[in-house]
């Protein structure tokens, strides 16, 4: 599914967090926005999956405005950065949750879900852990399984706020893998969120480089290596 | 130096003194410390508890339980059950909807909103009942026309309950907002990019994270609600069978001069609360490794 961000932007009370974006994703790619913190890219990520509203500009999903969706309408596979795993479920029951609050009539027969959360597992190398909770996982193990709830609802793109933000480096570099290994399975457009530039360049297709809640650059990574287009993103990515 | 020397000085016992802990006192100032709390406890806690059983059975078991079995004291306790059994759903229900709107939404206003939840605790009692009686009693436009229609609110269980509702309001939002407020709402807004609906969100990830605070406000809130007397004295008229409560009959009992009558009812009262005390110890034991297992996260 492709995505199309047309002018938007966000103030706060007190704040503007994006003045007006526009930015194209292709269907199937892989997208980094890349910035420090305060850049407005958790903002714009936020608005993609529909839990904050824009304060003018329209999402477009597939070409249709998808501005006024609820985010249960939007259905965007979302990571967050601390993963917010349902705490006093199991990681079985965390991953079923999208597919048991389905509308009766669309909702999978529960033998189905079983054998959807069981292939999730599979998919996330993770499939001896259905039954224990998530404070008693890795933070790694808590990231692939907060990936895998995101995956079972069948989303139409796949949103990551910092995914690799609270784990060790040594992890961080097996998780990166993964998640590359994911969105080539999948296909699915994927848009994650990151400070670190080496994540970014080495993980996406294509980086959107932010900053002040504004674009900076977009670009494949070799381009804003090898091309930046203003200095902050000489400063930023030399950094 | 020898090893035989060495292994000497490595074995010999230290002074323990010179280990102790930087944050550990003396032996001496220890045992004065202990000393004081459990001096303390045993006067201000135990000695009261003690001193309501004795009195009350200082005619022996058959005179307090006969006390206990007259209509007045019946009725009392009725009353006392009743208005508990209503007072505490409802502000059970209106703290979940207070902590959920104060942590879940952002909004003018909330710090306001947050004091308002925090008067009962501030204002008197009594000035809460004499509010009632203002805007509910026969005399006030609300109560004229309430008692005209037959629904008089003061001297009469509404009255009561309302009191009851207003004293023990903060207690459930109390004990919910800071658990709500250290969760965030991040499980939340996962739920709903999940696709579940608002209703869904609030009975399997809301509800299941604050229960155990859910649990304390409202064995709070229970304790509270059937020991009120200030401003239920106040509404209620003191009406002995009709609209007396266990505290209320307890302090009319006490001035008559009836000890035993007073000293049961207050036992029972008592022994009411120390039960809630109980089935949270309960509670908590039963459900020990779902405690720990959800708050070390």
């Amino acid at each position: 599914m492709h995505i199309d961000i047309d002018e938007i932007a966000k103030d706060f009370a007190t704040s503007t967090a994006l003045h007006p974006v526009s930015l194209a994703i292709p269907s199937g790619a892989l997208v980094a926005l890349l910035g420090p913190s305060g850049s407005g890219k958790t903002t714009l990520l936020r608005i993609l999956a529909g839990l904050e509203f824009p304060s003018s500009g329209r999402v477009l999903l597939n070409g249709q405005d998808a501005t006024g969706l609820s985010v249960q309408d939007r259905r965007a596979g979302f990571v967050f950065q601390s993963y917010a795993l349902f705490r006093h479920m199991t990681v079985f029951d965390n991953i079923a949750y999208g597919l048991r609050a389905r509308p009766r009539a669309s909702r999978p027969p529960k033998a189905e879900i079983d054998r959807r959360v069981t292939r999730l597992l599979d998919l996330i190398q993770l499939p001896q852990i259905a039954a224990r909770y998530p404070s008693q996982l890795s933070g790694g193990q808590r990231q692939r399984v907060a990936l895998a709830r995101a995956l079972a609802i069948e989303p139409r793109m796949l949103l990551l706020d910092e995914p690799f933000g609270a784990l060790d480096a040594k992890v961080r570099k097996e998780l990166r893998q993964g998640l590359r290994d994911i969105h080539d399975e999948t296909g699915l457009t994927t848009v994650f969120v990151t400070h670190d530039q080496d994540e970014a360049m080495e993980l996406a297709d294509l980086v959107v480089v932010m900053s002040m809640g504004r674009v900076e650059q977009i670009g494949r990574p070799t381009d804003i290596r090898s091309r930046p287009a203003t200095d902050f993103v000489r400063d930023f990515v030399n950094s | 130096m020898s090893d035989a020397t060495s292994a000497t000085i490595a074995r010999a016992p230290q002074p323990r003194a010179r280990f102790r802990n930087a944050t550990e006192e003396t032996p001496l100032a220890r045992a004065v410390l202990i000393a004081l709390a459990v001096g303390g406890l045993l006067l201000l806690i135990f000695a009261p508890l003690a001193v309501v059983f004795a009195e009350a059975l200082a005619e022996g078991w058959g005179a307090a339980v006969a006390s206990l079995g007259n209509r007045d004291a019946r009725s009392a306790i009725q009353l006392t059950l009743l208005i508990t059994a209503l007072a505490v759903p409802l502000n059970a229900a209106f703290g979940i909807a207070a902590a959920w709107l104060i942590t879940k939404f952002d909004f003018r206003g909330k710090a306001f909103l947050i004091t308002l939840i925090d008067l009962p605790f501030s204002v008197s009692p009594v000035v809460a009942g004499l509010c009632i009686i203002l805007l509910f009693g026969a005399n006030s436009l609300i109560g004229g026309w309430l008692v005209a229609h037959g629904l008089p609110i003061v001297f009469a269980i509404p009255g009561i309950v309302l009191a009851t509702v207003f004293v023990t309001f903060p207690f459930v939002a109390r004990e919910l907002i800071p658990v709500m407020i250290e969760q965030g709402r991040a499980e939340e807004e996962a739920a709903l990019t999940l696709g579940a609906s608002g209703w869904r969100i609030f009975l399997t990830v809301t509800l299941p994270n604050i229960r155990w605070a859910l649990l304390y406000g409202t064995l709070l809130c229970t304790a509270r609600a059937m020991g009120e007397f200030g401003a239920v004295a106040v509404v209620s008229g003191k009406i002995r069978g009709q609209t007396a409560t266990m505290p209320i009959t307890i302090e009319m009992l006490y001035n008559e001069y009836l000890s035993v009558a007073a000293f049961s009812m207050a036992a029972l009262l008592t022994a009411f609360a120390l039960l809630t005390l109980l089935l949270k110890t309960m509670l908590e034991i039963r459900h020990a490794d779902q405690l720990a297992a959800t708050r070390r996260h």
